[in-house]
């Protein structure tokens, strides 16, 4: 490592000493990694051109805004990915949370509570509600987590079902208390400050609360990935979990680790998604972990296993969100945005892939 | 009456990082006899083979089928044109048919779509009844036992009309009855103009099917020769004959007590068969033995990453349960595998984090956060002490050539200070000078007190490092023999007591 500076020259001096053709290489060898933000920057400076809110204090706030809330399920997904596996069930449980929360902090006065009984929306019940959802988040990790280490079998497997099966518990839930179905709505505004109250304005814009809670979050995952043994143990599990096993790692507990730490970050993405859409409806978090997946891969967390940084999925969230934005602002009509959703995952997955095949 | 040339192949060089596992090879196989290629384990039978089905690339020399220069890109082009393999490792489709087995990647077509099931069967039977092989071919290839699958695979090397076979030590898996078979088989190939490469160990077998003997060694040829002027012993000397001056650093270590004690090892799941041997303090102990004879299983048991149906560890006069890896390090234990790949590095993890993963404990700050500095000076001490070449602490181990990568593996053994190190192919795949250093390394281990055993197929290399010698065969102990007097003859012998 050492000096950045330093590096780029002995790079730069390595560079020049190549010959003609290994330089070429070289060069699309370099495009090529870094394809999506070349194309990225591209698009941007296009955006920038075409609508000029784009590049304004107000966009940037909200850009951080939308980061912050898609934030927390990408840090769960990615560690499942760095265990080459994946998570489909991430949605649900943020469906299912999101429920689950706007249901126990309804408004004390509303004449149509779902459940009449519970208490009023003080600080005590509404972090005793944050810890239902993340305990509900890790249960439904830990059922993941055991039937991956305990049965090897496919996380693509597992989640399936636990997605499934959370999608149930949810149309269960919504039909509970005489709800028959609907939305949740008229959530107290003491739950609704403490989420997703302004904490400061930046361009008239308020900036939520739970900016400041994704910062934290962010950085107690950068903490475990990087400074735990746990952390290390799931880079090595990812890695070559036959290797980490010889080296005395336990690669079952690690495991269920993992996807219980992943299931926590749903639970808690549900709990900031009820304040952020003012509502729960048993559709919330439907299909979201699949712009978390994108958003790992684009920012480095390969399926190879074993590799993925905390920068590189913020990264990813950033860039999946500023195109979002764009492209809204640009207008593009929702079924074009699936399409390109879908194509850049694609591309991302195929550029990842290309740097880690094996040149024979 | 001489024999056409079918295959040859010509100075045929291949290098791996590190290694140069072909040197200017060069083998012709005649139409109509059967050819043996022989050598030590590693002497480069399996890459020249590789190289010649297309699964390496050569790095030079060229192979002429009839004639003609040909250069296969894969096994199914090589089978295309007549030259087939019969694998040691059967790669197969065990969940389909027998016949689906023969044909696939060719299924005969009706009307250019659906498979022509009919023929298929119609097709196999003929060739079974030819070949004398009695299985039904819709049977399901899970079904039947190793050696009939083997059948079933001479039988698709057939089906190619190929004039080229080669069998990879087919008999490894066969009964005798089994191998008379095969025998028969063989012979009615060749009667038929078939040209056979035929690779194995088992001395007695050679002599008896072989028209002519080739015989490489580290990656080189040796001799070629008719099969009836070689006597084995003389097919031995070529095999292993090579000079032992200062391949080894001086033995300077002095075994002391008995330190660990295996009895009645017993395998759950493989053939380890009531294995037992002691081991001193400050002793290398090696374990011989051909492949497959239980010596990995042997070290992977005492580890406990393989399961015991019974048998103890006693290490010191405790007895030691190794359950599982994190529990074989508590009690002083450390394995080196044999797949440095497979199951040794963590391929896109860098030098440090391959180091420190089993020994996290030790940085542990506040119970709480691993310390990056005592990390990178654990790290900076074995690179320095190991001499490991690497640019950086953060370099991918899967960078490094095969012997600085086994020294990062060892400095993550030697941080869980352990006392009895299970070291199983420690040089594999390591070139010369590397090698030096890491016997250097076994011996000074020895030298300080440590307990280290050590499997290789490299009968140099143990007689050179080790003070005695356990010889495996067929998941037993066949025997133990003192290195200050033995010979590798003897060690041969008994390696070859219970196959």
């Amino acid at each position: 490592m050492g000096n950045p500076v330093a590096n780029l020259r002995r790079r730069a001096d390595e560079f020049k000493t190549l010959s003609p053709k290994d330089k070429r290489r070289r060069v699309v060898d370099g495009i090529l990694n870094n394809a999506l933000y070349i194309l990225m920057l591209i698009f941007v400076i296009y955006t920038a051109t075409q609508r000029e809110q784009f590049v304004t204090l107000s966009s940037l706030a909200n850009l951080i805004t939308q980061v912050a809330a898609y934030l927390p399920m990408a840090l769960g997904i990615a560690g499942c990915i760095v265990l080459t596996g994946t998570d489909l069930s991430a949605g649900r449980v943020q469906g299912l949370t999101a429920g689950v929360s706007a249901a126990f902090l309804q408004r004390f006065d509303l004449t149509r509570k779902m459940f009449p009984n519970l208490p009023e929306a003080s600080v005590g019940w509404i972090l005793a509600t944050l810890l239902i959802a993340l305990a509900i988040g890790a249960l439904v990790g830990l059922v993941n987590g055991f039937f991956v280490a305990k049965f090897n079998l496919h996380p693509f497997i597992v989640t399936l079902s636990t997605q499934l099966i959370t999608y149930g518990i949810i149309l269960w839930f919504f039909a509970l208390g005489g709800n028959n179905g609907q939305p949740i709505t008229g959530l107290s505004d003491t739950y609704r400050d403490a989420v997703g109250g302004a904490m400061f304005s930046v361009d008239n814009t308020p900036i939520p609360r739970y900016v400041l809670y994704a910062i934290l979050l962010t950085a107690l995952m950068w903490f475990i990935w990087n400074k735990t043994t746990f952390g290390k143990n799931m880079f090595a599990v990812g890695s070559n979990a036959e290797a980490a096993k010889v080296s005395g790692v336990n690669v079952f507990l690690t495991t269920m680790l993992v996807h219980t730490l992943a299931g926590v970050l749903y639970g808690y993405s549900g709990f900031v998604e009820a304040v952020r859409s003012g509502s729960a409806a048993a559709a919330t978090g439907l299909n979201a972990e699949c712009d978390a997946i994108a958003a790992c891969v684009i920012g480095g967390v390969s399926f190879v296993g074993g590799t993925g940084k905390i920068s590189g999925i913020i990264l990813g969230v950033v860039i999946l969100r500023i195109i979002f934005i764009a492209l809204t602002m640009l207008g593009v009509s929702s079924s074009s945005l699936y399409i390109i959703k879908g194509a850049i995952i694609l591309c991302a997955c195929a550029l990842d892939m290309r740097k880690y095949m094996v040149k024979k | 009456m001489p024999k056409d040339v079918l295959l040859k192949m010509v100075d045929i060089t291949k290098t791996f990082p590190g290694v140069k596992a072909l040197d200017h090879v060069s083998l012709e196989v005649k139409a109509g006899t059967v050819h043996a290629l022989m050598g030590e384990n590693g002497a480069g039978k399996s890459t020249l083979m590789k190289c010649l089905f297309g699964i390496y690339n050569k790095d030079e020399g060229h192979i002429y089928l009839e004639g003609k220069e040909v250069n296969f890109k894969s096994s199914k082009e090589a089978l295309d044109n007549g030259v087939a393999m019969v694998h040691q490792e059967l790669n197969q489709a065990l969940k389909r048919s027998v016949m689906d087995n023969i044909w696939l990647g060719r299924y005969p077509k009706m009307m250019g779509i659906a498979v022509n099931e009919k023929k298929m069967y119609k097709d196999t039977k003929a060739i079974f009844d030819e070949l004398g092989i009695d299985v039904d071919p819709k049977r399901i290839m899970s079904t039947m036992p190793v050696s009939q699958r083997q059948m079933v695979e001479i039988a698709k090397a057939v089906s190619y009309n190929s004039k080229v076979i080669v069998f990879d030590e087919p008999t490894s898996s066969l009964t005798e009855e089994e191998v008379e078979h095969l025998f028969r088989i063989i012979n009615m190939l060749r009667d038929r103009g078939v040209g056979i490469i035929y690779i194995s160990h088992k001395m007695a077998e050679i002599k008896r099917i072989s028209d002519e003997i080739t015989v490489m060694r580290d990656g080189t040829w040796v001799a070629t020769r008719p099969a009836a002027e070689l006597e084995m012993g003389q097919i031995i000397k070529l095999m292993v004959g090579r000079e032992l001056t200062n391949q080894f650093p001086p033995k300077t270590n002095k075994p002391g007590d008995v330190y660990l004690k295996v009895e009645g090892l017993t395998g759950m799941y493989n053939q380890l068969k009531d294995v037992s041997f002691v081991a001193r303090r400050g002793e290398v102990l090696g374990l011989a033995g051909l492949d497959s004879s239980g010596r990995t299983e042997t070290l992977e048991s005492i580890f406990g990453v393989r399961t015991r149906k019974e048998g103890t560890i006693t290490l010191d006069g405790k007895v030691c349960k190794n359950r599982n890896a994190g529990e074989s390090i508590k009690n002083g234990f450390a394995l080196l595998t044999e797949e440095r790949r497979a199951t040794g590095i963590f391929g896109v993890l860098n030098i440090r984090e391959n180091t420190v993963i089993s020994s996290l404990k030790r940085h542990k700050r506040l119970g709480l956060y691993l310390s990056d500095k005592s990390q990178k000076k654990d790290t900076q001490y074995y690179i320095d002490a190991l001499r490991t070449k690497t640019p950086t602490q953060e370099t991918k181990i899967r960078s490094l050539s095969g012997g600085n990568q086994q020294k990062v593996i060892i400095a993550r053994w030697l941080l869980t200070e352990p006392e009895v190190l299970l070291l199983d192919e420690p040089t594999r795949g390591i070139d010369v000078g590397a090698k030096y250093e890491i016997y250097q390394l076994i011996l000074d281990l020895a030298l300080s007190g440590k307990t280290v055993i050590m499997v290789s197929s490299e009968m140099p290399e143990l007689l050179g490092v080790c003070d005695r010698i356990v010889v495996m065969s067929g998941g037993r102990v066949a025997g133990e023999v003192d290195t200050a007097n033995t010979s590798q003859e003897e060690i041969m012998t008994l390696a070859a007591k219970y196959v």
